[in-house]
C-alpha cells in the first residue's frame, strides 16, 4: 500500500515557514540518531535534549504553516507525507552524523547561525513568528554555547581529535553558504518586515565562527565555493535515507496513532 | 453545565481554581499557576476556555498538561472545555512565582536565576545548592534529565542537583 504525498500551496510565507521547520526537523532527527550512542551519558542527554528543542521548533513552525495554508495539512502531514523533493531544508542539516566531531561541527555551524537568526526574527512584524523566535532564540543560545565548547575541546585536544574536527570543518564548509541565501519570494517577505535578510547575518556569523575556530587552533577553509539546492528541494542522497526511517511508520500503517 | 445560577464571573473563578491546581507532570510539586503556564481562563456561553503557554518549544509535558486541565474541568462539571495554546508573549522562567521558586528549592531543584537575560544565559553563574545552600557549586552538564534542567554538583555537601535553566 502506498500513501499519497500531500499537495502544498506554497505561498511565499508557507514556503518560508516550511524551510525553517524542515531545518529544525531534519537536524533534530539527526541528533536523535545519537541517542544511546554518544561517547558519554551527559552527551547522550545533551544531544537528545537539543534534538527535542529542534523538534519543538519544527512543530510550532509546521503548525503555523498549516494554519496559514488552510489546506487541510497539519504538522504530522508535513513531516510524514512529503517526499524528498518536497523538503526545503538546508543541505547542511541533512549531512550524516559521521563521528562526534563531525556532528559537533555541523551543530556549531548551524547553531551560530540560528542564534543570530532567531534573535533578529524576534523583531518580525508577524507576531506568531516573533513569538516562535523568542523561544527558539534562547534554545539556540544554549546549543551554540554547547557546541562552541566542544569545538575548542576537540580542536585543542589530541592530534586525533584535532584532525577529525579539522576534517569535518573542511568537508562541511561548502554547505554553510546556503544559510545566507535568499530568493525573490523571501526578499518580498524581508521587504514586508516579516522575514529578516539572512545575508546580513553572514558577517556576524563569520565573526563568531572565526573566534571559536581560532581558539580551537583550527582553521577555516579559504575555498569559498558553496553548494546549494536544499531550499528548492534538490537534496543529497542522505535525506532520502533519513526520511525512509522517519516516515516508515506512517508509510507502512497510514494514519497510525499512539 | 455546572449551574445556571452562577454568574460567568463566578464560573470563571471556579474554573481558574480548578485549572490552577493541575501540576507539571515532570515537576509535580509545581502547579501550572506556579509556573506561569496558565495564562487565561474565560467563560463564553457557559463554556470554559483556558489559554496556556508552552515553556520550551519541545516540552513534551504540554500535551499532558492540556489533557489534565481538560479532565480536571470535566470532573467538576465543566463540559467540553476548550484548551488553547498561546505563543505570544513567550514564556520565560521569570514568570515562575516566588512560591514556585521556594517549592522547587524544597524539591531539590535549584530555581532559575532571576531575569532571563542573555547575561544570565552566558554570564558567570552562582547557583546555590538546594540541599545545603552553599554557593560552592559546579556545572556537570549543560543538559540534565530534561531539556529545561542542567546537572550541577555541590562541592560542599557533594550532592548532585538539577538546576532549572534560565529561559
Ligand atoms: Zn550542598
Amino acid at each position: 500500500m502506498t500513501v499519497a504525498n500531500i499537495q502544498i500551496s506554497e505561498t511565499p510565507l508557507v514556503l518560508y515557514l516550511l524551510r525553517r521547520a524542515d531545518d529544525a526537523l531534519i537536524l533534530g532527527h539527526r541528533l536523535s540518531e545519537w541517542c544511546g550512542h554518544a561517547p558519554m551519558l551527559e552527551e547522550d542527554m545533551a544531544l537528545a535534549n537539543m534534538g527535542l528543542d529542534l523538534l519543538g521548533q519544527a512543530r510550532e513552525l509546521y503548525s503555523y504553516a498549516a494554519k496559514i495554508e488552510a489546506n487541510g495539512n497539519d504538522e504530522d502531514k508535513f513531516a510524514y507525507l512529503r517526499e524528498v523533493g518536497q523538503y526545503r531544508n538546508l543541505l547542511l542539516v541533512e549531512q550524516p552524523n559521521g563521528d562526534f566531531a563531525r556532528t559537533m561541527v555541523r551543530q556549531f555551524f548551524y547553531a551560530a547561525f540560528a542564534d543570530l537568526y532567531w534573535r533578529a526574527m524576534m523583531r518580525s512584524r508577524d507576531a506568531s513568528l516573533a513569538a516562535i523566535a523568542a523561544k527558539s532564540e534562547k534554545e539556540s543560545a544554549y546549543h551554540l554555547r554547547h557546541s562552541s565548547e566542544w569545538i575548542v575541546r576537540l580542536g585543542d585536544g589530541t592530534a586525533e581529535s584535532h584532525a577529525r574536527a579539522q576534517g569535518a570543518i573542511d568537508d562541511l564548509w561548502a554547505f554553510t553558504g546556503e544559510m545566507f541565501w535568499l530568493d525573490d519570494r523571501e526578499r518580498a517577505l524581508v521587504d514586508a518586515g516579516i522575514a529578516i535578510d539572512a545575508a546580513s547575518l553572514r558577517a556576524p556569523w563569520l565573526k563568531t565562527i572565526t573566534n571559536v575556530v581560532s581558539e580551537a587552533t583550527l582553521t577555516l577553509p579559504t575555498n569559498n565555493w558553496m553548494q546549494q539546492g536544499g531550499r528548492s528541494g534538490q537534496h543529497s542522497e542522505h535525506l532520502g535515507h533519513l526520511l525512509s526511517e522517519l516516515q516508515s511508520m506512517q508509510r507502512t500503517f497510514p494514519g497510525a496513532t499512539w | 453545565m455546572v449551574t445556571a445560577t452562577l454568574s460567568d464571573a463566578d464560573l470563571r473563578q471556579r474554573a481558574w481554581e480548578i485549572a490552577a491546581r493541575v501540576v507539571d507532570p515532570e515537576i509535580p510539586v509545581l502547579t501550572i499557576a506556579d509556573l506561569g503556564v496558565l495564562r487565561e481562563v474565560a467563560v463564553r456561553d457557559g463554556r470554559v476556555e483556558v489559554a496556556i503557554t508552552p515553556t520550551y518549544s519541545g516540552c513534551p509535558a504540554m500535551d499532558m498538561i492540556a489533557l489534565e486541565i481538560d479532565l480536571a474541568l470535566e470532573r467538576e462539571g465543566f463540559l467540553h472545555p476548550k484548551i488553547r495554546t498561546v505563543l505570544s508573549p513567550a514564556w520565560t522562567t521569570d514568570w515562575i512565582s516566588e512560591d514556585g521558586r521556594r517549592k522547587l528549592r524544597e524539591y531539590g531543584i535549584a530555581p532559575p536565576l532571576a531575569a532571563s537575560s542573555r547575561r544570565a544565559l552566558f554570564g558567570v553563574q552562582q547557583v546555590a545548592c538546594p540541599q545545603c545552600g552553599s554557593a560552592n557549586t559546579e556545572l556537570l552538564s549543560e543538559f540534565g534529565s530534561t531539556s529545561c534542567k542542567a546537572l550541577w554538583r555541590c562541592k560542599s555537601c557533594r550532592e548532585p542537583f538539577d538546576y532549572f535553566k534560565c529561559h
